[in-house]
C-alpha cells in the first residue's frame, strides 16, 4: 500500500507499530512527487536531501524509543514564504528567487523540533498576493481536481500538495483566505488559526495585521495534531499570545449536541453559486442531525469586508515590500549607477504586476490627504466588524458559512480583472480583520466533480471549539473518499 | 475619476517603482475601479468608532536588555546582491 | 525693520543600552562594519521586533527630569521613506502618541531665568551609516547603528537667540548624561542636534518661513550655524527675498550654511501605526518605580552645594558639570571637612590635570579620599599649603597616599616651638644689620628672617608658627 494518501494519525499508527519506517514513507512521497508534480507543480523548491535525512534520523530515534509525537517522522510541505534555514525561501517572487535565510521560521523550528520532515517549499502567488497561485514567478500550480482550474491561493501549493498526495500535510498562511479558500478549492481540510495564535516569526509579512500561519491538512484530526505543534507564545514575536495551548486532538469526537451554530445571513446573497449553497446546507442538515440548534443570525458588515482588507492589507503590505531594495539580499537590477535608479529598476524588475498592483494601491491609501478617508477609514470598519462577530459569539458556539462563492475557477479566468479576484475572498477575509480562526472542510463535489468547501468559526482562541465541531461535521458528512484522477 | 495619471505616477515615485506608460495607463484604470469600490467604505457610519490597527490586545512582550551573538558578517553578507566582504555596496550616495 | 529670531530644536539621544531598541545585538561603537548585525537589524524578510524594555524605562528617566506628562499608552509607528541606511524601507518611531509630551526645561542665563516648552519625547531606532568612497563612485553601507535606540526631544519654538539655543543644549545634555542614559558624546554622533530658525518682525505673532539646520556636531557649531543663519535670512529680508522653506546643512569649514545637494523632494512618509507592535503601555507603578531611582539633578545639585557647603555659585557650577566631578568633590570635601578647600583642589588641580592628560574624571588617578586627607593633612599643620603642592604632584604620577609621600620624603613641618625658638634664635643672633633696619623701623626685612628661617629647617618649619615665634621675639628685643 502507498502511503502518500494516508493521514498523519494513520501513518503514526504504523509508525509505531513499526509496520513502516519515515524513510520508506519518504522515499514514497519523492516517487509520487515525480509521478506527478510536472502535471501539478505544487513545489518551488524540494529538499530531498535534508529530508531523508530527517527521516532517518527520526527512524533512529524510534529504534531507541525516543520518538517525539505524532509528527515525528511524517512528510510535510511548508509554503515558500515561510524561513527554511539553508534552503531557499522565494515567497514566489523573482526578487528571492535566490534569497536562503539564515534562520528558520518558529514554525519551522517547531515542525523540525517535532521530528517532522519537510519534503520541499510549496508554490503561491507571490508575496501571498492572488487567490489563485497565478501571481507566482515560478509558473502556476494546477488544482488535482480539474488540472485546468486554479488550485485556489495564495496556499496554492500547500492545498494541492496535500490533495495530490505530494505531501502529508503542510503549512500555508492566511492573510484574507489563503488557507481556506485554497483547501475549499482542492477538497482539503485549512485552518487560520487566531491571529496572535502561532508565532509569525520568520513569515515573510504580506500585512502583518492580518498574516497567521496554519495547517492544511486531509482531516481536521491531522489539523489539530499540527496546530498543537505549532501553537504557543513565541518571544521572537511581540503579537503572539501566550494564552495556553491545549492538546487541539483531544477535542475530536467530542459531541456538539446542544450547541449553538450561526448562519449569517448575508453569506447567502452575493452571487453564491448554487453548488455552494447546496453544500452548506447539507452542512445545516448535518449539524442539526449532531443536535445542535442552527439559528440565522446577521453579520451587518460582511459586506464591506473586502473593501476594508483591500485597504489594510495592501497599505501594511506597500510597507512590508519596502526592505526589497536590492541592497542586502535578493534581485538587483544590474548595473545601476544612480540610486534612485537602481530602487526603482530593482523593484520594477523583482516584483510581478499584482504585487505591484497592491504597492500602488497601499502607498496611495497611506500617503498623505488620503489616509484618514482610506486607511483610517477602512481600520474604523473593521473595528465594526470585529464587533459583529463578538455579538454573534456571545449566542453562538461557532458560525457555519461557505468557504468560496464558488466552486474553483479557471486557469486565467480571473487574471485581467483584479477586483473579480479580490471579490472570491469576501467569505474569507472578515476572520483575517476580526482575527478569529476559521477552517474550511470538504463538503461533497460539483456535479463535475469539482470539490466544494464549507467554513466554520469560532471566536477568538476557541480553535477547541472549532475543531470539535470541525470533526463532529466532517463524520457527519461521512465524506465519500474520493481522489483525483492523476 | 478617484485617480489620475499623474497621481498613479507619484505613487508609483514614493514607492520606487519603475512603470512605463502603458503600466501607467493599465494601473490607472484598474486602480480607479478598486478605488470606487472601496468607496462603499463611505456609507458605513464610523463616527466615535476607534480604529483597528491590532487584531489582538495584550501587553507587548519585552525583550530583556541582553546582548545576543550576531550573525558573522560572512553570514550577514551571504545574500548580498554586492559587497566588498565587509560592507553593502550601493551606488555612490549624495548627500 | 528688526527682526526677532525664533530657534526650535530637534535633539536626537542615543540611549546608552547593551542592545539596541528591537533585537539582540550590541550597541557598542567602532566595531568593524555589519558586525553588530543579525536578520531582525538588517530588515531581513519575516523577522519581527521586539522591544528592548531598558529603552521605555531611559525615555521615561528623561520624560520625569524634564517635567513631561507621560502617556500610559503610546503607539508605534512606521515612518516610511527609502535609504540605503534604512534596512526596512521604514523607520519604526512614534508619531500621533509618543512617550511623552508637554514638559519643560529651566535655563539660566546671564543670572535670568528662561523657560523652553518640551513638545514631546519620543522613541525610535537610529539608521546604519554611509561610508562615501573617494576614488570610485561608490557608497558602503554600515548596519552597525541601524536599530541602536533613540529618543527624540522636541522643543517649542520658544527661544529667541542663539545663546538660549546653545544653553537649552547644554542643560539637556547635562541631563542626559547625568541620568546616564546616554553617552553625549557628540563626535560619536550619541547627542545630534537639528535647529528649526525663522525671523520675525520684532512685535509679531506668527512665524516666518523657516529652515531646517543639520550637520553641527558641536556645541559651538549649533551657535555658530544659528548665528550665521540668523544673519543670512536677515539679509535676505532686507533686500526683498523670502525664505525658502528646506534644509540646509552646516558647512564647519566655511562657517556657513548651504542648501542640501541632494534633490530635496516633499516628504510623504505615510506614517501608520506598526502592526507588528502592540502600544506600549507604562502603568503608573512602573513610572513610580523609574521616579525613585532618578539621581538628583545638576540644578538641584547645584543649588545644594551652594546651600550646604556654602560655595560660591561659580564653583557650584563646575563641580556639578558632571555626575562624576560632583561625587567626586562630596567625597573630598566629606574627608578633609573643609568644602572650599576642597572645592579649590578639584577645580584647580584635579581638572586641570585631568584636562592637560586627557583624562575622564573617571579615570583619576588620585582617589577623593586620599585628596581629601591631604587638605585634612593641610589644614592640621602636619605639612604646608606648598609642600601639599608637591606631594599632589607625587601623588598624581605614583598613585600612593599622602601620608605615604610625606613619610618616605620626611616632609613634615616642624611644628615643635622650642625647636623652632632655638632656629629663630640663631638667625637673629647671625644678622644683627638686618635686626638693626627692623628696629628702626623698616618692617619689610621681617620676610627675610622668615625665609631665613625656612632655609635652615629646608621649608619644614610651619610657616604660622615661624611668624608667630619671630614677632614675639622681634618685639622683645
Amino acid at each position: 500500500m502507498e502511503p502518500y494518501y494516508l493521514t498523519v494519525h494513520e501513518l503514526e499508527g504504523l509508525l509505531r507499530a513499526g509496520e513502516t519506517t519515515s524513510l520508506s514513507i519518504t522515499e514514497a512521497m519523492f516517487r509520487r512527487i515525480d509521478d506527478v508534480e510536472e502535471r501539478i507543480h505544487s513545489y518551488i523548491t524540494l529538499m530531498k536531501e535534508t529530508a531523508l535525512e530527517a527521516a532517518s534520523a527520526s527512524d533512529q530515534r524510534r529504534r531507541e524509543g525516543a520518538a517525539r509525537g505524532p509528527l515525528d517522522g511524517i512528510p510535510v510541505a511548508v509554503k515558500d514564504l515561510i524561513c527554511t534555514m539553508g534552503a531557499p525561501t522565494t515567497c514566489g517572487s523573482r526578487f528571492l528567487e535566490r534569497f536562503v535565510p539564515p534562520y528558520d521560521a518558529t514554525t519551522v523550528e517547531k515542525l523540525r523540533d517535532a521530528g517532522a520532515v519537510i519534503l520541499g517549499k510549496t508554490n503561491m502567488d507571490e508575496f501571498a498576493m492572488g487567490s489563485s497561485t497565478e501571481t507566482s514567478y515560478f509558473g502556476v500550480t494546477r488544482n488535482p481536481w480539474d488540472l485546468e482550474r486554479v488550485p485556489g491561493g495564495s496556499s496554492g501549493g500547500s492545498a494541492s500538495a496535500v490533495a495530490a498526495g505530494e505531501c502529508i500535510a503542510s503549512l500555508g498562511s492566511d492573510t484574507g483566505g489563503s488557507i481556506r479558500q485554497p483547501a475549499a478549492f482542492c477538497g482539503v481540510v485549512g485552518l487560520k488559526p487566531t491571529y496572535g495564535r502561532v508565532s509569525r516569526y520568520g513569515l515573510v509579512a504580506f500585512a502583518s495585521s492580518l498574516d497567521q500561519i496554519g495547517p492544511l491538512a486531509r482531516d481536521v484530526e491531522d489539523c489539530a495534531i499540527l496546530l498543537t505543534v505549532i501553537a504557543g507564545h513565541d518571544k521572537r514575536d511581540s503579537t503572539s499570545l501566550s494564552a495556553p495551548v491545549p492538546d487541539y486532538r483531544d477535542f475530536v469526537g467530542r459531541s456538539i449536541a446542544g450547541w449553538t451554530v450561526g448562519i449569517p445571513r448575508e453569506y447567502f446573497i452575493e452571487g453564491i453559486d448554487p453548488a455552494v449553497a447546496a453544500a452548506v446546507n447539507r452542512a445545516v442538515a448535518a449539524m442539526k442531525d449532531l443536535g445542535a440548534e442552527c439559528r440565522e443570525i446577521s453579520l451587518p458588515h460582511t459586506r464591506y469586508g473586502i473593501a476594508a482588507y483591500y485597504v489594510i492589507a495592501p497599505a501594511e503590505a506597500s510597507s512590508n515590500l519596502a526592505r526589497y531594495d536590492g541592497i542586502r539580499y535578493g534581485f538587483r537590477s544590474p548595473g545601476e549607477r544612480e540610486l534612485l535608479d537602481l530602487y526603482r529598476n530593482t523593484r520594477a524588475g523583482g516584483f510581478g504586476p499584482e504585487v505591484k498592483r497592491r504597492i500602488m494601491i497601499g502607498t496611495y491609501s497611506l500617503s498623505s490627504g488620503y489616509y484618514e478617508a482610506y486607511y483610517k477609514k477602512a481600520s474604523q470598519v473593521r473595528t465594526l466588524m470585529k464587533q459583529d462577530f463578538d455579538e454573534a459569539f456571545a449566542a453562538c458556539d461557532v458560525i457555519l458559512a461557505p468557504a468560496t462563492p464558488t466552486p474553483p475557477f479557471r486557469l486565467g479566468e480571473k487574471t485581467d480583472d483584479p477586483l473579480q479576484m479580490y471579490l472570491s475572498d469576501v467569505f474569507a477575509a472578515p476572520a483575517n480583520l476580526a482575527g478569529i480562526p476559521g477552517l474550511s472542510l470538504p463538503c461533497g463535489f460539483t456535479v463535475n466533480g469539482l470539490p466544494l468547501g464549507v467554513q466554520l468559526l469560532a471566536g477568538h482562541f476557541e480553535e477547541g471549539k472549532l475543531i470539535q465541531a470541525a470533526a463532529a461535521l466532517e463524520k457527519a458528512l461521512s465524506a465519500e473518499q474520493r481522489r483525483p484522477a492523476l | 475619476m478617484k485617480i489620475t495619471e499623474d497621481q498613479v505616477a507619484h505613487v508609483a515615485h514614493l514607492a520606487r517603482l519603475n512603470i512605463d506608460e502603458k503600466e501607467r495607463e493599465v494601473f490607472t484604470k484598474q486602480l480607479d475601479d478598486i478605488l470606487l469600490y472601496i468607496d462603499m467604505l463611505n456609507s458605513v457610519d464610523t463616527t466615535d468608532v476607534a480604529p483597528m490597527t491590532h487584531a489582538m490586545e495584550g501587553t507587548e512582550t519585552f525583550r530583556e536588555d541582553v546582548v545576543r551573538s550576531s550573525l558573522p558578517v560572512d553570514a550577514a553578507l551571504a545574500n548580498a546582491p554586492d559587497d566588498d566582504g565587509a560592507s553593502f555596496k550601493v551606488p555612490k550616495v549624495i548627500e | 525693520m528688526e527682526y526677532e529670531p525664533v530657534i526650535g530644536l530637534e535633539v536626537h539621544a542615543q540611549l546608552r543600552t547593551q542592545t539596541k531598541i528591537f533585537c539582540g545585538c550590541s550597541t557598542a561603537f567602532g566595531s568593524p562594519p555589519n558586525t553588530h548585525t543579525c536578520p531582525v537589524c538588517l530588515g531581513m524578510p519575516g523577522v519581527l521586533p521586539v522591544l528592548n524594555r531598558k529603552v521605555v524605562e531611559y525615555a521615561v528617566k528623561m520624560a520625569l527630569a524634564t517635567h513631561c506628562t507621560i502617556n500610559h499608552v503610546s503607539e508605534w509607528a512606521r515612518k516610511n521613506y527609502f535609504y540605503p541606511d534604512l534596512p526596512k524601507g521604514y523607520q519604526i518611531s512614534q508619531y500621533d502618541r509618543p512617550i511623552a509630551e508637554r514638559g519643560y526645561l529651566d535655563l539660566e542665563i546671564d543670572g535670568a531665568g528662561k523657560r523652553v516648552g518640551i513638545t514631546r519625547i519620543h522613541m525610535e531606532e537610529d539608521a546604519g551609516k554611509l561610508i562615501h568612497d573617494e576614488s570610485a563612485p561608490v557608497s558602503y553601507v554600515d548596519l552597525n547603528r541601524a536599530g541602536v535606540p533613540l529618543i527624540e526631544i522636541v522643543s517649542e519654538p520658544d527661544m529667541r537667540n542663539p545663546e538660549e539655543g546653545a544653553a537649552y543644549l547644554r542643560r539637556l545634555h547635562e541631563i542626559l548624561v547625568y541620568l546616564e542614559i546616554c553617552d553625549g558624546n557628540m563626535e560619536e554622533g550619541n547627542f545630534r542636534c537639528d535647529a528649526n530658525v525663522s525671523l520675525r518682525p520684532r512685535g509679531e505673532q506668527t512665524f516666518g518661513t523657516r529652515t531646517e539646520l543639520k550637520n553641527m556636531n558641536s556645541f559651538r557649531n549649533v551657535q555658530r550655524a544659528l548665528e550665521y543663519e540668523i544673519r543670512r535670512q536677515q539679509y535676505v529680508l532686507e533686500s526683498g527675498g523670502t525664505v525658502v522653506q528646506e534644509t540646509r546643512l552646516w558647512d564647519d569649514a566655511r562657517g556657513a550654511t548651504s542648501p542640501m545637494r541632494g534633490k530635496e523632494e516633499a516628504h510623504d512618509y505615510r506614517y501608520f501605526p506598526d502592526p507588528d507592535l502592540l502600544p506600549v503601555i507604562v502603568p503608573g507603578e512602573w513610572i513610580d518605580e523609574i521616579r525613585k531611582t532618578l539621581p538628583e539633578l545638576p540644578l538641584e545639585k547645584r543649588e545644594r552645594f551652594i546651600r550646604e557647603y556654602d560655595l560660591p555659585a561659580y564653583d557650584a557650577g563646575v563641580l556639578t558639570a558632571s555626575r562624576a566631578i560632583a561625587d567626586y568633590f562630596e567625597a573630598v570635601a566629606t574627608r578633609c571637612s573643609k568644602p572650599k578647600a576642597a572645592s579649590n583642589w578639584v577645580m584647580g588641580d584635579i581638572l586641570g590635570h585631568i584636562k592637560e592628560d586627557k583624562l575622564e574624571m573617571e579615570d583619576c588617578p588620585v582617589s577623593a579620599d586620599d585628596l581629601g586627607e591631604l587638605v585634612r593633612l593641610i589644614d592640621d599643620g602636619t605639612i604646608s599649603g606648598k609642600m601639599a603642592k608637591d606631594v599632589f604632584e607625587d601623588m598624581w604620577l605614583s598613585g600612593k597616599k599622602p601620608e605615604t609621600i610625606i613619610g618616605e620624603k620626611g616632609l613634615a613641618q616642624i611644628t615643635d616651638t622650642g625647636a623652632l625658638e632655638t632656629v629663630v634664635d640663631e638667625v637673629l643672633a647671625a644678622n644683627p644689620a638686618q635686626v638693626e633696619q627692623f628696629r628702626g623701623g623698616k618692617e619689610k626685612v621681617f620676610g627675610f628672617f622668615v625665609g631665613q628661617v625656612m632655609k635652615k629647617t629646608k621649608g619644614q618649619a610651619n610657616p604660622g608658627l615661624v611668624n608667630e615665634i619671630l614677632k614675639r621675639k622681634l618685639s622683645d628685643l
